[in-house]
């Protein structure tokens, strides 16, 4: 049993955890009290925990027999009422995908917790990757939005859970929680403050659940069991759910109201970090683990007297394409370090006119700040 | 006795989407005055349907919670329903295609975790929706799209897959069966924990055209004569039960 308030969230304090551990207990403190998976590495330490502790406050854990059912029950769920999640890495991901297309059809808020690995395939499983970005952007079949969350230390596995739930719910959005190995695994102190900001999704009785009134653009949420007669369908429909399969007006209508409703919001989304970036000639972006060395090389540059800064992502869906042209006004260089080849430096290139060095690295390991450091010498 | 069902579709329906001599509007029926039987008020059913010709069944025509899914996965959906809000009394209807082939291995998780659903499979042997191709439940020489020559494979005994996974309230019966059918499903809707329906429903537009059946009522003809109880089937030897259908509940409930 673990110590905790009435609600059944940690009590507030110092706690020195995993951040797969962390992860879970964002979870709990959000009010997710249903969580379906099935165990991958290097994720499982999500599940084992959320089996723990929805025991201790009386939520639902299911195994399930793969992760296409982990998810879909999980959409279940959701559309029983629970705030609800799941969490896999990346060859569970891929399987999960076609349901990622129903949850954003129907509008169903959710969290995804993806822990990366070395991919493509089965490839390292215990090592570390970045490289699903574009998987979590465009990973199930037509257009859609996705809000994604990029966590660089444990703190932020936990925080950022719990405003991925936040989100989810307020926009009806699959929202991803894209840690990866190194952050999954990584033991460090986590705050958890007195408080815990929740954001529930809104209910209206006997309003059209995919309508589009409401002030965020975004219907209004009924559960099943609420005398509604819901009518929920991952084929098109109008306000009220009734399949719309061959009214060109209705599919044109539905997917332009899910991809705006979080485009046309996304100052209210999209979270970015400056550090040291106001007389910068080169900036580095990075976001997730590389973030930790880039700020490492940046800070050693700086004691140094080298005008290099730092733009960390926070969120990389949607894309933070305002932020970073911005910066790329300012700046001469950009120099995005990932894990992967290129996926989110193709981003940046899209939204500005000056320089982009993209440094990849996909060998199943961290990168080191004294590579970034390097090579942020021979740019300045 | 016959009672009117209109309270139990939705306002907006005005008629369903199957094709003429379909067997799906028998079973649709079936349902209804299976609920209507019992009592159970529709605000307290939740229906959760995958894809194909029996998806429709109960989406949108029911007037009640309905979750229409993915191909396949209805039964993984109606388990987070059913697991976070145990009071929905939780009703899987599917085709043979999305239940047993796609949908397979969800359908014995399902039966060996006794989840408290009741799913009804409405088997038409073949895959209607998409123009007519082989299904795992296609019988032996069966012509379809994609067995021009006839299906060389064996089809799926589904009472007894779902038997062997662990299900204790399994029943077959078919669409000429009705009031069996009615009796069988109220069974089912009143097992605490996984219960399992399968009903043979002809498909005279894909099925019927490709295996020399002249008319729906052909192949509704076929299925009373194939029909036997299982009662019945006990006194019949092998030879005998060659292309019979047994029906009736087969264990435990």
């Amino acid at each position: 049993m673990i110590s905790a308030t009435t609600s059944g969230a940690l009590q507030p304090g110092n706690y020195y955890f995993s951040g797969n551990e962390a992860l879970a207990e964002g979870a709990i403190a959000a009010g997710c009290r249903y969580y379906a998976g099935y165990p991958i590495t290097p994720s499982s330490e999500i599940m084992e925990r959320m089996a723990l502790r929805l025991d201790d406050v009386g939520g639902v854990f299911a195994q399930m027999e793969d992760e296409i059912a982990s998810i879909c029950s999980v959409i279940g769920a959701v559309w029983a009422g629970a705030r609800a999640m799941t969490a896999t890495s990346g060859p569970g991901f891929s399987l999960m995908q076609e349901a990622v297309g129903y949850a954003a059809l129907t509008e169903t808020p959710l969290v995804i917790a993806d822990i990366q690995r070395a991919g493509p395939g089965t490839g390292q499983a215990t090592r570390v990757g970045s490289a699903d970005h574009m998987q979590a952007k465009w990973g199930s079949h037509g257009d859609y939005q996705v809000i994604t969350y990029s966590p660089w230390s444990v703190q932020e596995m936990y925080d950022l859970t719990i405003e991925a739930f936040n989100q989810a719910d307020r926009f009806r959005v699959p929202v991803f929680v894209m840690g990866e190995e190194a952050v999954g695994h990584l033991r460090e102190r986590l705050d958890v403050g007195p408080e815990t900001p929740l954001v529930h999704r809104r209910k209206q009785a006997g309003a059209a659940p995919f309508g589009d009134a409401g002030p965020d653009g975004v219907p209004p949420m009924p559960a099943f069991g609420e005398g509604e007669n819901l009518l929920v369908t991952g084929s098109t429909h109008d306000e009220r759910g009734f399949r719309k399969t061959d009214d060109p007006d209705a599919h044109d209508r539905l997917v332009t109201r899910i991809n705006e409703k979080i485009l046309a919001r996304r100052e209210n989304i999209v979270r970015t970090e400056s550090l040291f970036l106001e007389d910068a000639r080169v900036a580095v972006v990075a976001y997730g683990f590389t973030a930790r060395s880039a700020l490492y090389a940046v800070q050693r540059l700086r004691k140094q007297g080298r005008r290099v800064g730092l733009l960390r992502l926070q969120t990389v869906w949607p894309f933070a394409d305002r932020e970073i042209q911005a910066l790329g006004e300012r700046v001469e260089r950009i120099l995005i370090p990932e894990m992967n080849r290129g996926q989110i430096a193709g981003e940046i290139r899209k939204s500005v006119a000056c320089d982009v060095v993209h440094l990849g690295q996909t060998n199943g390991e961290i990168i080191h700040p004294s590579r970034i450091e390097d090579e942020i010498r021979r740019l300045l | 006795m016959s009672r009117d069902l209109n309270d139990y579709l939705r306002d907006d329906v005005q008629s369903t989407p199957f094709c003429p001599g379909c067997g799906h509007g028998i079973l649709m029926n079936a349902i209804l005055r299976a609920i209507d039987g019992l009592g159970i008020p529709m605000e307290e059913m939740l229906f959760v349907s995958g894809i194909g010709c029996a998806a429709w069944i109960p989406s949108p025509h029911f007037k009640a919670d309905t979750l229409h899914t993915l191909h396949g996965r209805a039964i993984p959906f109606a388990t987070g329903a059913k697991l976070f809000n145990p009071a929905l009394r939780t009703m899987v209807i599917s085709g043979d295609g999305d239940l047993t082939s796609i949908g397979g291995n969800h359908l014995i998780h399902a039966a060996r975790r006794d989840t408290d659903i009741t799913v009804i499979c409405a088997n038409n042997q073949i895959y209607g929706m998409t123009g007519g191709q082989a299904a795992s439940t296609s019988p032996t020489g069966a012509f379809t799209a994609t067995t021009v020559r006839g299906n060389p494979h064996r089809p799926f005994d589904l009472c007894a897959l779902v038997q062997g996974a662990g299900a204790l309230s399994v029943a077959r019966y078919t669409v000429t069966q009705p009031l069996a059918l009615i009796q069988g499903i109220q069974r089912a809707l009143q097992v605490r924990g996984f219960s399992f329906v399968e009903v043979l429903s002809p498909c005279p537009t894909q099925f019927g055209r490709r295996n020399r059946f002249d008319s729906p009522a052909a192949m509704l003809q076929d299925l009373m004569e194939r029909c036997v109880t299982r009662e019945e089937a006990e006194h019949m030897d092998d030879t005998e039960l060659e292309g019979k259908i047994v029906t009736g509940d087969f264990y435990g409930g």
